[in-house]
């Protein structure tokens, strides 16, 4: 119930947003929004009429989307881990990671659809690419965080590298790879739109690139929304099995905002 | 939070040397200097250093603080090496001056966390912590995560796990320094109470003078950084002891007579 009712500012805030669009496109009149910004019924109408082809998009976005935040988690963590224990890979890699986040999408995504074709593959690597950087940063971080001398405990107790990571790093890394991995959702969710923009014949970021030519901008917002809201539920999934996976991080903060 | 140059030298510093147990189930500190570099230039902590522990003696060592009394634990404990004198010790346990029990285990996998160090499975360090958090008044608090247990809790089983470790000797950096006064008179009567019935050696580091004559068979007051070794007060009040008896008292004057302090 009081969670319910946390949710309340929220609900209100949207409501009001929409209202105000709705009054904004109304006085613009109709030339506006048919062509630059439909107005919140239009996009609900779209949303409704539309519904199974959002749907069918929708399916393909989320699957590159997934899949390319795992493919980042692995190949991230593992990384993370590598130039954990190698300053040298440290001082080799940090500055490529860098970059990877700074190259806009457009620019690599044709390249990879020469290489990879039009399939899933490119779009994952896409999404991988972009999630890639927050992961790997919270996670390095989170891995140095330890405390010092919690590893000179460790060796006095004559425990191995291997098992001071697993019983130690490890877990203490944890709270921050969850981070990492929130961070990386929003900005998966763009990089899945840019990929499927480059190069593809499916998804929610095709419907937006074929809809607004064809001046169906009401439809082209209405995948954005579904955009919107799968990156909120990924987000409430992902702090959800945080709580669940990490309940030793929440405990005597329970009631702090969420 | 150290300098940078301090942090690398801890995670990097070289593998445990095996020394010589000359020294059995004892502790020798010979004449040791030790020093690091930090980005604000060169710091000796350490000075031509000496101290010894027999088997099952409980030696306490005081000083100002910054004196170098962690270093000289870290020595005991083979994570650093002098670079100058010699250490001989026996195997020796660290239990750090905060308990740095991990939030994430509950207070009997925390206990036994020197066991799984070593390879036991999280069943055995259970069946093994299981016993001694009993006799150590923590049963009941067995599944308890350490942000749960109080402070006197947390250092009870933070010693639990230095000790389950097995080794010869136990060395205490400041272990009742962040408790409050009450619970720190418990604790220091619970330790004497443990340490009768589990004999080690025990290298106690306090900047609590009174704590040191009332644990300790011998007291080692050590100089401002450069520590040094200025005074050994040999102990000799039968345990228990207490903190009124007038020869507890006079020991404690002489042992902060020789730190310097006016009384």
């Amino acid at each position: 119930m009081r969670r319910a009712l946390r949710a309340v500012p929220a609900v209100i805030l949207v409501l009001a947003l929409i209202g105000v669009w709705e009054l904004y496109v109304d006085l613009k009149g109709p030339t506006f929004s048919l062509a630059i910004l439909p107005s919140p019924h239009a996009v609900a109408s779209s949303l409704y009429h539309d519904r199974s082809l959002l749907w069918s998009s929708f399916l393909v976005t989320a699957q590159e989307v997934l899949l390319g935040i795992l493919a980042a988690v692995v190949i991230g963590g593992a990384l993370s881990v590598a130039i954990h224990f190698s300053p040298t890979l440290r001082r080799a890699t940090y500055p490529l990671i860098v970059a990877s986040q700074a190259v806009p999408v457009a620019v690599f995504a044709p390249v990879l659809a020469f290489w990879l074709g039009f399939g899933i593959l490119p779009k994952l690597v896409v999404v991988a690419i972009v999630s890639f950087f927050s992961i790997v940063v919270t996670a390095t971080a989170g891995l140095d965080a330890v405390d010092p001398d919690l590893i000179k405990l460790m060796r006095t107790f004559d425990a191995s590298r291997i098992t001071t990571f697993r019983h130690v790093e490890l877990p203490s890394a944890l709270p921050s790879v969850f981070a990492g991995a929130k961070i990386a959702v929003a900005v998966s969710v763009i990089g899945a739109v840019f990929a499927e923009y480059t190069g593809s014949n499916s998804g929610l970021g095709y419907v937006i690139l074929v809809s607004e030519p064809q001046l169906l901008v009401a439809r082209a917002v209405a995948a954005t929304v579904i955009l919107s809201l799968f990156a909120i539920a990924l987000f409430a999934l992902l702090a959800l099995a945080e709580r669940m996976a990490l309940p030793w991080a929440y405990g005597p903060r329970e009631e702090r905002a969420a | 939070m150290p300098a940078k140059g301090a942090t690398t030298e801890m995670i990097e510093a070289p593998p445990k040397e095996p020394r010589e147990l000359n020294a059995p189930d004892g502790v020798r500190v010979e004449l040791v200097s030790r020093g690091f570099t930090t980005p604000r230039g060169r710091v000796e902590a350490l000075a031509g250093m000496s101290l010894r522990a027999d088997a099952h003696e409980l030696v306490a060592v005081v000083g100002p603080s910054g004196c170098g009394k962690t270093t000289l634990l870290e020595l005991i404990c083979g994570l650093q090496a002098p670079d100058a004198g010699t250490v001989h010790a026996a195997p020796a346990a660290l239990m750090p001056q905060r308990d740095l029990l991990l939030p994430w285990l509950s207070a009997i996998d925390n206990a036994g966390l020197a066991l799984r160090a070593r390879g036991a499975s999280r069943e055995e360090a259970r069946r093994t912590a299981a016993p001694w958090l009993e006799r150590f008044g923590l049963e009941r608090f067995e599944h308890t995560r350490p942000s749960e247990l109080s402070g006197g809790m947390r250092q009870r089983v933070s010693f639990l796990r230095t000790l389950l470790a097995g080794k010869p000797v136990l060395a205490l950096d400041e272990p009742f320094a962040a408790l409050d006064a009450i619970t720190r008179q418990e604790m220091q009567g619970w330790l004497a109470h443990v340490l009768a019935g589990e004999p080690r050696t025990v290298i106690l580091i306090t900047h609590d003078v009174e704590e040191a004559v009332m644990l300790a068979d011998r007291v080692v007051v050590m100089s401002p950084r450069p520590g040094r070794a200025v005074a050994e007060i040999e102990v000799t009040v039968p345990k228990p002891r207490r903190r009124t008896d007038a020869s507890v008292v006079e020991l404690r004057e002489r042992a902060l007579a020789a730190l310097g302090a006016d009384t």
